[in-house]
């Protein structure tokens, strides 16, 4: 961590402070000398957690000084916004990291200190709301630094999430704009390279368990100098990853795409002057944060409380507890995610307090807001209350490789919440939606291309969520991910040029996949892939879901279902099929349930798949999620229910027992009389069945959670200070309970030991009972 | 004044209660929690979820595990609308997931001065309405007057 010398001497004052211990002069020789042996700087906590707008420079106020034309400023960032989705667009058609091809990068404008002025109109919103961390850490520690210093044409590269990036996965190229000597703002480009270094290929390790499985670990660093690309440090971070190509590729997209920003900027200061410039960066950033203010102040005052359960550490099954309670009081919102599980120090799961922030930014500015200008000042007066070292503010020390499993929930809690906050505000902004599907069900994979090259990334059926229901119709399958609005699913038959597999079953709904609702939420649909022409290939899966639904419904609809991971290993469906090719009639369900090919080996797992090693024409199956549903399953409209069952969407059983919905079979007609008559039985049994509140609560509430439940986080919402957690201090876990503080380092022992022990444990059980002697020698 | 809450709850600033938006059921004191008027099922979530490959056969089958997850439906007493459905834990006490300051409530709306009850479009297009009237209204459904109910 940084050693700074706030934290270890006092502040300096007067000489004659009875309290001082240092004089001024002691205090500057203790700066220096700290500053000059500092031995390694780390995030830095003073900037990692503040997401606050930095104060006006004395530089700001004096361009703000001398005057505001509000038509200007829209039109700078007008012009800005221009160059941004140029910008992107290059990134989009000349990255070489798959993500980039689908739109999962964005570019943005920023204050010199850092703020967010602007961000391109496509693009990941929470990639750029996350930058000012390392601008702030780069103003910090390198620009007066004389080994390292800034000029014009520098460029700094980072990806570790720990100094401020959504994960690890993605690279930044920064570049400051200079007039005579001084930095007057940034400009930059982040992209989701995918492969970097990691315990496993593609860059998202479910496996990793420590931070340094999770991979490339750049902290921000120089990497052009003056215009030119340095060769030694490109070498050391080709050298550090299994995709060098794709390392030199898009940074050169980078720095092409960052020039072209650079270009308009500098015509823009040219026209309207620096001072004009500067003033209008700032001004955006402040005017944005006082608009929030102003449309916190029109919610109601009061509570929403959301917490979510997120069932897997992508290791073994658990639960651990995403805890958030966002109160609104006048112009202020104070965001609490006390009672949050800590974290899982060997598993991947944590991410850094700055990544669930930056999809909280993304929650507010794409689906609260959506039309503020994108910047800083968004969240900035939003107040932010975490626990350090629970898995959504992890500590330096544990693995962040699949940070987003909790930072995607930072999105979903402020995403789902707003639906109940928002619903009574006399102006609405954005649509009354029911939670958006926020898992990454997508398969990763690496290895050696057929053309000879070794790779690692992701299918770009990540960006397939199904979309969550609004309060006037049903959520759109497989529209788009909770991070980018405007994405693409990408064309398979390019991708497979490129990598040695094939998608042999790809966007087809899966039956049921739904959150039922008055409105339903978006579909998803099924995937099945597998690896051909290859001499080593593997895929990986990073979901959870696959026991508790990762989304629910909102005011009586239902969540998503789940998901699980299914193979056919040991076969090579590209035989069969040839053999028979009416064999290629493939579907999850089918495959499965009737098992057709000879040999297999059938199997489910959760969606935690470690790097697999993929024979030839074995089978991986898996499923995007679904929305969740809005409004009471027995409203829907009886029309929508049959057509959904017409095309195979649903099954008769929930049309019957779900929608309370009676058809003819052989035309689908909908029987309206029968439909009234069955809907208003299932209202009568749901009042007969139902208890009343205080009774329920006395019979379905328990003190703690099932014992065999490896259970993380507060239980209720009472005392959300006390955590519960599984240790495995002895062989056998136990419970434990306290505040973050109090509890023991929580860790998950390899669960291929406890399955071991398990059949040891019944090995000797089994020659007890036969009388059978054996000699374990250990 | 009524002002709608969600989809099917308002609260009645006169009387200053939770009510129901399809028959007008009292679900209780509009400052405290409204689901401790309603009626309350703990739902194997399988029922609701059905299985999409074999659970005869295999442990993960797209089919929530009661285990791990349940569904709480909470119900009106009078129509029997499913007004929420909390995905928990087992044993997991049921979350208060709105408190409101009434007071604020009023303040806000008064000083609007519109009518909380009318249709709003989301737009764009003429699809995205919702009609934020109460259903109890069967005489006027649409009216946008604001006192003496």
């Amino acid at each position: 961590m940084t050693l700074t010398t706030d934290q270890f001497v006092p502040t300096s004052g007067s000489d004659d402070d009875a309290s001082q211990l240092l004089t001024d002069q002691e205090q500057q020789w203790v700066d220096k000398f700290m500053d000059e042996t500092t031995l390694f700087l780390g995030p830095d906590p003073a900037i990692m957690r503040t997401h606050q707008i930095m104060p006006r420079t004395a530089y700001e106020e004096e361009c703000i000084a001398q005057g505001i034309d509000p038509l200007e400023v829209d039109r700078i960032r007008k012009r800005l916004a221009g160059a941004l989705d140029e910008a992107f667009e290059m990134c989009e058609s000349m990255g070489a990291a798959p993500g980039a091809k689908w739109a999962d990068l964005s570019c943005a404008v920023y204050t010199a200190e850092g703020d967010v002025t602007y961000l391109s109109n496509r693009g990941v919103i929470a990639f750029s709301a996350v930058l000012h961390h390392p601008i702030r850490y780069i103003m910090k520690n390198w620009k007066d630094e004389p080994t390292v210093g800034i000029n014009p044409g520098d460029g700094f590269f980072h990806n570790d999430s720990r100094f401020g990036m959504v994960h690890n996965t993605d690279q930044s190229m920064l570049v400051p704009v200079m007039r005579d000597g001084i930095i007057i703002a940034w400009v930059g480009a982040t992209i989701h390279e995918g492969e970097n270094g990691a315990c496993e290929p593609g860059g998202m390790p479910s496996g990793s368990e420590s931070p340094f499985d999770d991979g490339l670990r750049a902290s921000p660093i120089k990497i052009v100098e003056k215009g030119h690309l340095r060769r030694d440090l490109l070498t050391f971070l080709q050298h550090s990853t299994r995709d060098p190509k794709l390392m030199l590729a898009d940074i050169k997209v980078k720095m092409g795409a960052t020039r072209r920003i650079m270009d308009t900027v500098d015509r823009l200061i040219d026209e309207v002057g620096q001072e004009t410039f500067v003033a209008s960066l700032r001004v955006t950033v402040e005017d944005v944060e006082t608009e929030v203010r102003r449309r916190i102040s029109e919610l109601p005052d009061g509570t929403v409380t959301f917490n979510q359960f997120v069932d897997s550490t992508l290791k073994e099954n658990i639960l651990i507890k995403f805890a958030c309670k966002i109160t609104v009081k006048g112009e202020r919102m104070i965001i609490d995610l006390t009672g949050t599980g800590p974290e899982i120090l060997n598993r991947a799961l944590n991410s850094p307090l700055a990544s669930t922030k930056s999809f909280m930014s993304q929650a507010v500015l794409s689906y609260w807001w959506p039309d503020l200008p994108r910047s800083t000042g968004a969240l900035s007066p939003i107040e932010i209350i975490t626990e350090e070292h629970t898995w959504a503010d992890a500590g330096y020390d544990a693995p962040v490789g699949q940070s987003l499993q909790a930072s995607f929930r930072g999105f979903s809690a402020l995403q789902s919440a707003f639906a109940k906050m928002q619903f009574s505000a006399p102006q609405k902004y954005s649509n009354v939606v029911a939670p958006w599907f926020n898992q990454i069900n997508d398969f990763l994979w690496g290895g050696t291309t057929q053309n000879g090259e070794q790779v690692g990334n992701l299918c770009a059926d990540l960006n397939g969520m199904g979309g969550g229901a609004k309060a006037f119709r049903d959520g759109e399958d497989a529209v788009a991910p909770l991070f980018c609005a405007m994405a693409d699913l990408g064309e398979q038959e390019v991708m497979e040029e490129e990598v040695p597999f094939l998608q042999l079953v790809s966007k087809r709904l899966v039956r049921d996949n739904q959150g039922f609702g008055k409105f339903r939420g978006g579909m998803g649909y099924e995937m099945m892939v597998a690896s051909r022409g290859t001499p080593s290939w593997g895929f990986m899966t990073v979901t959870s879901g696959s026991k508790f639904s990762s989304v629910p419904g909102m005011f009586g609809g239902y969540g998503c279902p789940v998901y699980p991971l299914a193979m056919v290993k040991d076969i090579n469906i590209y035989d069969i099929i040839k053999k028979d090719p009416s064999q290629f009639n493939l579907s999850m369900e089918r495959v499965m349930n009737e098992q057709p090919f000879e040999g297999g080996d059938y199997q489910t797992g959760h969606m935690g798949l470690q790097f697999d090693v993929a024979k030839e024409g074995e089978l991986y199956m898996i499923a995007q999620g679904a929305g969740g549903g809005y409004g009471d399953v027995l409203e829907r409209d009886p029309e929508l229910v049959v057509t959904d069952l017409e095309l195979d969407r649903i099954s008769a059983q929930v049309a019957t027992n779900v929608y309370g919905v009676v058809w003819e079979a052989d035309t689908f007609v909908v029987h309206e009389q029968a439909t009234i008559e069955l809907r208003a039985q299932m209202r009568r049994d749901r009042i007969s069945r139902g208890k009343p509140y205080k009774e329920f609560v006395a019979e379905f509430v328990q003190e703690e959670p099932p014992k065999d439940l490896l259970y993380y986080g507060s239980w209720g919402q009472d005392n959300d200070e006390e955590l519960l957690a599984t240790h495995w201090g002895k062989i056998e876990p136990e419970r434990v309970k306290g505040k973050i503080a109090e509890l023991p380092l929580i860790m998950v022992p390899d669960r291929r030991v406890l399955k071991i022990g398990k059949l040891e444990a019944r090995v000797r059980e089994l020659e007890q009972k036969y009388g059978e002697v054996a000699v374990h020698k250990s | 004044m009524r002002v709608p809450m969600t989809e099917y709850l308002l609260i009645d600033l006169d009387t200053e209660r939770w009510i129901c938006r399809i028959c007008a059921h009292d679900f209780g004191d509009a400052r405290g929690n409204y689901k401790e008027g309603t009626l309350v099922y703990d739902r194997d979530p399988q029922e609701i979820h059905p299985p999409v490959i074999d659970p005869e056969k295999y442990e993960f089958t797209f089919s929530p595990d009661p285990i791990f997850c349940r569904i709480l439906e909470f119900y009106c007493p009078t129509c029997g609308t499913q007004i929420e459905a909390e995905y928990l834990p087992p044993g997991h006490p049921p979350t208060v997931d709105m408190l409101w300051d009434i007071d604020s409530l009023r303040e806000k709306w008064e000083a609007h001065g519109g009518n909380p009850e009318e249709v709003v479009n989301y737009g764009p297009g003429e699809n995205a309405v919702t009609d934020l009237s109460a259903r109890f209204d069967s005489v006027a459904p649409h009216s946008h007057q604001t006192e003496g109910r």
